[in-house]
């Protein structure tokens, strides 16, 4: 079989604050199969200048990135928000101008977030039994699920693996974070944020697949001395195959 | 209504500060709105539909000055009255003609959302006219002197115990009266109303070009009555309201019910051909539409905006935003609220005018999702941001971060050096910071601690 040959762009935000989560990443994918490289010169993807209408700075940065995995025959980043931004809104960013336009493309087919790789890419739907028993609270974020349509991917391989996914009337609703949002409107997305945990049944930990979210939800949850520990996905997902 | 979209950041913090009830009562009412839409477009093909209508929404609206001839054509033909109101003072000043010309002494209202943005009832009460809202929501919200909180649910910011309150200090009506009896007092009074006035004003969901029928949908009856016991009746129609055809009625009347509230059908759906006819016993003596641009033209222009007029005014999507139902319509600071509101009105009052809204949003999607003709909200959004940066309209310091945060990212050595001096700073120190936007976030969440060494940094090592 050959090995599938995989680039991981890390994000930046994971880089900085979940880094544990990118060295289980790394290692998932290579347990499953996988050759993974870091190509190097990585840095953001440029979507804080892109959401706050800095189009001209965000295609820059875009620019930086579409280089730096232009080689890479799969990319797999562990966020949704981030995936989002290569495969939804590059080309957005490039509709005026063919050349790149192109590049743009061409890195948006190749690019997944974990989860969506392990189950489509990779056809790979059971992970081993190390979440047997535990009770998780997944959050689904709002680029992942209503941009690319992602639902199913990490709540298979979480199952898949023994966890049981608790019913959360609000799993699906935006928690507030939505980057500059969370500082431009913070008491707006503070409420959002109390709306999540308040209707948030007991659970083990709560999980997403996005690092933002995370963030924005463990300081909210310290803040309140809730009792909640905070895992990332890809965390959990190298944990399930242990 | 007065315009004060720019105090949007300060006015939804005080509101959550200050009235936590609105919150709770707006979450409530929208949660179960948005649930009963889902249900009822499980029901029909609603991705379907929602693409059908799009696309007559569409064809309309590029041939509009054609049909918007037609209507008038056809209005015409049934006996209605036809009047164009290019702004908002054209449209009061072509009311008042008709209230003086016919000696009106009491309007009834249906509630009209564009009757909020033409500014009417303040105008028709310095001419000295009795004014009365008959939708309860509205009759509510006009007692408190307040503006629409929601476009379909007005009071929707208010729960029963202030409602009870109001009407016990305005009716003497019991404390603990029920939702039923708070209601047969407002339609006694309310019908009163009706038999008195001599003119009622109404917008209109829809007027279809091919046969010149007004179209209204309520659940209330009230407007029926509105706009048929009275001598006279007004409708005040936005020039995006039109239909190419009869037949297409069908379809977007029902799409609307379930959008905005979940029923396939509102309760009561009138479709007016016209004033009395000889013979017939009731119905008014006179029908005006009064045709209202009020920079809807310009909209139609605008090559990165003019998808928001496809807009039926269902609410749908304030329901399924939770960034409206933190804090209901009032902090928006104009008629329309919530998400479409925050498209809407910098087009419609100018982006320098309503600066904050395009941001009042996570763009999380779920607006796009539950819209029934599918306008691309998010993508709007973000299209208006990138807009007040072109005009230099955000702040300086904003701009100037921006500008260092894309030369960073742009130079992987800049990064590195950046995340080294993240890991320089003493613990505590994100939490503890004059930085406005680290005190922003500090404010209510905590905890924030870089990892210790980078992704990148154990990968350069070997570590991983």
């Amino acid at each position: 079989m050959r090995l599938v040959k995989v680039s991981l762009f890390i994000t930046c935000l994971a880089d900085q604050f979940f880094a544990e989560a990118g060295v289980a990443a790394v290692r998932l994918l290579r347990r499953l199969g996988c050759e993974v490289d870091f190509p190097p010169g990585q840095t953001c993807c440029g979507q804080p200048a892109y959401n706050a209408g800095y189009w001209a700075e965000a295609r820059r940065v875009a620019k930086h990135t579409l280089g730096v995995l232009e080689a890479a025959e799969y990319v797999v980043l562990p966020s949704g928000s981030c995936t989002t931004m290569l495969r939804a809104f590059y080309p957005e960013l490039y509709r005026d101008q063919p050349c790149l336009f192109a590049r743009a493309e061409a890195l948006s087919s190749k690019t997944y977030e974990l989860a969506e790789f392990i189950v489509k890419v990779l056809g790979v739907a059971r992970l081993g039994q190390g979440l047997e028993g535990r009770r998780i609270a997944y959050h689904h974020g709002c680029h992942a699920l209503r941009e690319l349509g992602l639902r199913q991917e990490p709540l298979t391989l979480l199952r898949s693996a023994g966890a049981e996914i608790v019913d959360w009337p609000a799993a699906e609703e935006c928690c507030g974070f939505g980057g500059l949002f969370s500082v431009k409107l913070p008491e707006v997305s503070l409420g959002m944020a109390d709306r999540k945990l308040d209707t948030l049944p007991q659970a083990d930990c709560l999980t997403s697949a996005d690092g933002g979210c995370l963030l924005h939800l463990a300081g909210r949850i310290q803040k309140r001395q809730l009792n909640l520990p905070i895992k990332p996905l890809a965390s959990l997902l190298w944990e399930a195959v242990q | 209504m007065k315009l004060s979209a720019n105090d949007y950041p300060r006015a939804a913090a005080q509101l959550l500060r200050e009235q936590p009830q609105v919150r709770q009562a707006v979450t409530g009412a929208t949660l179960n709105f948005d649930q009963k839409r889902q249900k009822a477009y499980a029901e029909v093909e609603a991705e379907a539909w929602r693409r059908w209508a799009e696309g007559v929404k569409n064809h309309l609206l590029m041939d509009l000055d054609r049909y918007l001839e037609e209507a008038e054509a056809s209005l015409k033909r049934n006996g209605v009255q036809v009047h164009w109101a290019e702004e908002a003072s054209a449209a009061q000043r072509i009311v008042a003609q008709i209230a003086r010309a016919h000696q009106v002494r009491t309007v009834v209202k249906a509630k009209t959302m564009l009757s909020e943005e033409l500014g009417l009832n303040p105008l028709l009460e310095s001419l000295g006219l009795e004014v009365l809202e008959t939708d309860l929501g509205e009759y509510i919200i006009q007692m408190l002197g307040q503006p629409p909180s929601h476009i379909v649910g007005p009071a929707i910011h208010l729960g029963l115990e202030e409602i009870r309150r109001l009407f016990h200090q305005r009716f003497q009506t019991p404390l603990e009266a029920s939702p039923e009896e708070l209601a047969a007092v407002a339609r006694k009074r309310l019908r009163e109303g009706f038999l008195r006035a001599e003119m009622g004003i109404s917008g209109a969901n829809f007027v279809v070009a091919e046969t010149g029928t007004i179209a209204l949908m309520e659940n209330e009856g009230n407007i029926r009555l509105a706009t048929s016991a009275p001598r006279l009746h007004v409708a005040l129609v936005g020039i995006e309201k039109l239909l190419p055809r009869f037949s297409d009625l069908s379809v977007f009347l029902s799409l609307t019910a379930r959008a905005a509230t979940g029923q396939r059908l509102g309760t009561f759906v009138s479709l007016i051909q016209g004033p009395r006819r000889p013979g017939e016993p009731d119905g008014p003596e006179e029908v005006h539409v009064i045709f209202v641009d009020n920079g809807r033209s310009s909209l139609l222009a605008d090559l990165e905006a003019w998808e928001t007029l496809r807009c039926v005014r269902c609410a749908a999507c304030l329901n399924a935003c939770p960034v409206y139902r933190q804090t209901g319509g009032h902090p928006y600071g104009y008629v329309y609220s919530g998400p479409i509101g925050a498209v809407l009105n910098p087009g419609l009052v100018g982006l320098e005018q309503a600066k904050p809204l395009p941001y009042a949003s996570s763009l999380c999607g779920a607006c796009f999702q539950a819209c029934p003709v599918r306008i691309p909200i998010p993508r709007l959004l973000l299209s208006w941001r990138h807009r007040a940066v072109e005009e230099g309209l955000t702040p300086k310091a904003e701009a100037a971060a921006i500008q260092g945060y894309a030369w960073a990212m742009t130079r992987p050595w800049a990064y590195r050096l950046a995340t080294r001096a993240l890991r320089l700073l003493p613990e505590k120190a994100l939490d503890n910071t004059i930085l406005p936007v680290l005190r922003a976030w500090s404010a209510g969440r905590a905890g924030l601690a870089p990892s210790p060494r980078s992704f990148q940094q154990l990968w350069e090592a070997g570590e991983v």
